[in-house]
């Protein structure tokens, strides 16, 4: 009970912090979108993905937003460490979870305003999905968990890193990753090694997901193990996240 | 809820705390009477800030025992840590959020009904002369208030134990007096003040005890006036140009003590304008002359040099 009452008001607080720091929200939407054009307009033609380009590019891009939405939070959390807000709470007894739980949580909601601004991009520039509507409530599952995995991981990085800049770098390999799966190119069309890691690392599996959910026929092999990543992700991050908060002073 | 028996607020046994293999605080032992302010005086680096976070459940010792407020600091967390209010050495406000709204997140977080939150808001920003910058974000502030607005934050759950890390570090001598004021006023009202501070004047001006700290270790303790008796006292430097000046103003000035290498005498004294002046004619009336004159008054080195024999900068170059 307490730990709901004290991150709704931790999470209050996050929402001041967007509405006051605005940037954040606006970089979260732009970036994808200059991607999207980037993509879909000047080097999509020339890749040969046997459907529309938009179609195929959205669920990547969907996910690239994800990613380009966590540096603000690897940041926040890292600098409410630092400055010592942390360590007021916990002389407080305020619940252990509640800051951080605040924290994903806005970054889940950050995250969906954008993917909601890309989509709709998207759908301007000749998306047509022929999901219907339990494949978009899956969609927008697969979304929200893999928000919630990627956000506890960022709030890990966030806690181990020595200071706010830092922190905001440890968020960079995530933003590279979308572009080492089959987010913009089939992974069978990239050399050797790239095309071995796209197959295989964890976005893939979620983009496939995705893909198949939107544009296509979902594959029950590949949404099983786009969860399984999630899971282990979100469970891996919420864990490191945990002990580093409990033992860093 | 403060021990009836002998009226501590603070207590603390054999505390013990590495890194590693790195002392940082090395049997300690400590009592801070209810009602009064204790300081903590030390350079950067003297095991101050790790004393607190020991002190205040942020980290477990290594050995030692701590009761705060009667509470154990081990098996009564809770207890102690609603007891005790905390302002770190650096203002942990958020710079987004307005002067207010960090009063009212703590009040929220204290779980204060709303309209009781937004009272004590209100009397916390009248009183530290934070009205007019209240709907101002923290980021805005400066240093003088952003540490107002971080004590008025610890202030919102009326902790009866209050513990200062170096609360006027890097603030200007009139925030400093302001942060002086609210501090004597705190102990006035009842509440017990533990705070650190690396300026033996903070410690004179403030605390019914201090304690000296050096290397994690206490190497004395007892009120201002006591350890000033330990400390030597002013004394004018006077340089002079050659040796046989020196050798003669050594003559006229027997009190002093004289340094041959660097051509100094040392003399003691208050520094005030007319022992200078008495001190200057002595000099005319041999006609000699000195090249440079200097005013010492005791500051933390010469506390530290008397009481631990090596200099603070040592700590600190440590």
């Amino acid at each position: 009970m307490k730990v709901m009452v004290d991150s709704a008001t931790m999470l209050r607080r996050n929402f001041r912090h967007t509405m006051r720091n605005p940037l954040a929200l606006f970089n979260a939407i732009v970036m994808p979108i200059v991607l999207m054009f980037l993509m879909v307009y000047i080097l999509g033609d020339a890749f040969d993905v046997g459907v529309d380009y938009a179609d195929y590019a959205t669920p990547g891009l969907i996910m690239t937003t994800i990613c380009y939405g966590i540096s603000p939070t690897a940041t926040a959390v890292n600098s409410d460490m630092t400055s010592g807000f942390v360590n007021r709470l916990r002389v407080m007894d305020v619940s252990r979870a509640a800051l951080l739980n605040a924290h994903v949580i806005a970054t889940m909601l950050r995250s969906l305003v954008a993917i909601a601004f890309v989509v709709g991009v998207a759908f301007l520039m000749g998306f047509r999905p022929s999901a219907g509507l339990p494949e978009w409530l899956g969609a927008i599952g697969l979304v929200v968990l893999t928000v919630v995995a990627i956000g506890w991981l960022t709030v890990a990085f966030g806690l181990a890193a020595k200071t706010p800049e830092s922190a905001g770098l440890a968020a960079v390999p995530l933003m590279l990753l979308p572009f080492l799966s089959s987010a913009f190119v089939p992974a069978d069309k990239m050399g050797p090694g790239a095309r071995q890691f796209a197959e295989h690392q964890p976005f893939t599996s979620i983009i496939e997901t995705l893909r198949g959910l939107l544009t296509g026929t979902p594959s029950a092999g590949s949404a099983i193990t786009a969860i399984a990543w999630c899971a282990g992700l979100a469970s891996i991050g919420y864990v490191w996240a945990r002990v580093s908060f409990t033992k860093r002073v | 809820m403060v021990d009836a028996m002998n009226g501590s607020a603070i207590a603390a046994s054999g505390l013990r705390k590495a890194y590693k293999d790195k002392v940082v605080v090395d049997g300690i032992d400590l009592d801070v009477r209810a009602g009064t302010i204790f300081a903590l005086l030390g350079p950067n680096g003297a095991g101050k800030t790790t004393t607190v976070n020991v002190l205040t459940t942020l980290l477990a010792p290594d050995a030692g025992k701590v009761v705060v407020a009667g509470h154990d600091g081990a098996t009564e967390t809770r207890a102690v840590r609603a007891a005790i209010g905390v302002t770190g050495q650096f203002a942990s406000v958020d710079d987004l959020l307005t002067g207010e709204e960090n009063l009212l997140l703590m009040a929220d977080l204290l779980h204060l009904p709303k309209d009781r939150g937004r009272r004590v808001a209100g009397r916390l920003l009248d009183r530290f002369d934070l009205v007019e910058a209240a709907g101002k974000p923290a980021v805005s502030y400066s240093g003088g208030m952003r540490r107002k607005l971080d004590l008025a934050m610890t202030l919102v759950g009326k902790p009866q134990i209050i513990f200062l890390d170096e609360p006027t570090t890097g603030l200007d001598p009139r925030s400093r007096r302001t942060m002086w004021e609210i501090i004597r006023e705190l102990v006035a009202d009842g509440t017990t003040i533990f705070l650190t501070t690396q300026y033996l004047e903070e410690a004179d001006q403030l605390a019914d005890r201090i304690a000296v700290l050096d290397r994690g270790r206490l190497v004395a303790e007892g009120t201002a006036a006591e350890l000033k008796r330990r400390v030597p006292g002013s004394h004018v430097r006077l340089r002079f140009a050659h040796r046989p000046a020196l050798d003669l103003a050594a003559r006229i000035l027997p009190e002093s003590t004289r340094d041959d290498e660097e051509l100094t005498l040392r003399v003691p004294g208050d520094g005030g304008v007319r022992s200078l002046r008495a001190l200057l004619e002595r000099l005319d009336a041999h006609s000699v002359e000195a090249e440079e004159l200097s005013v010492h008054t005791p500051d933390l080195d010469d506390v530290f040099l008397a009481l631990t024999g090596h200099a603070s900068k040592e700590v600190n170059a440590r």
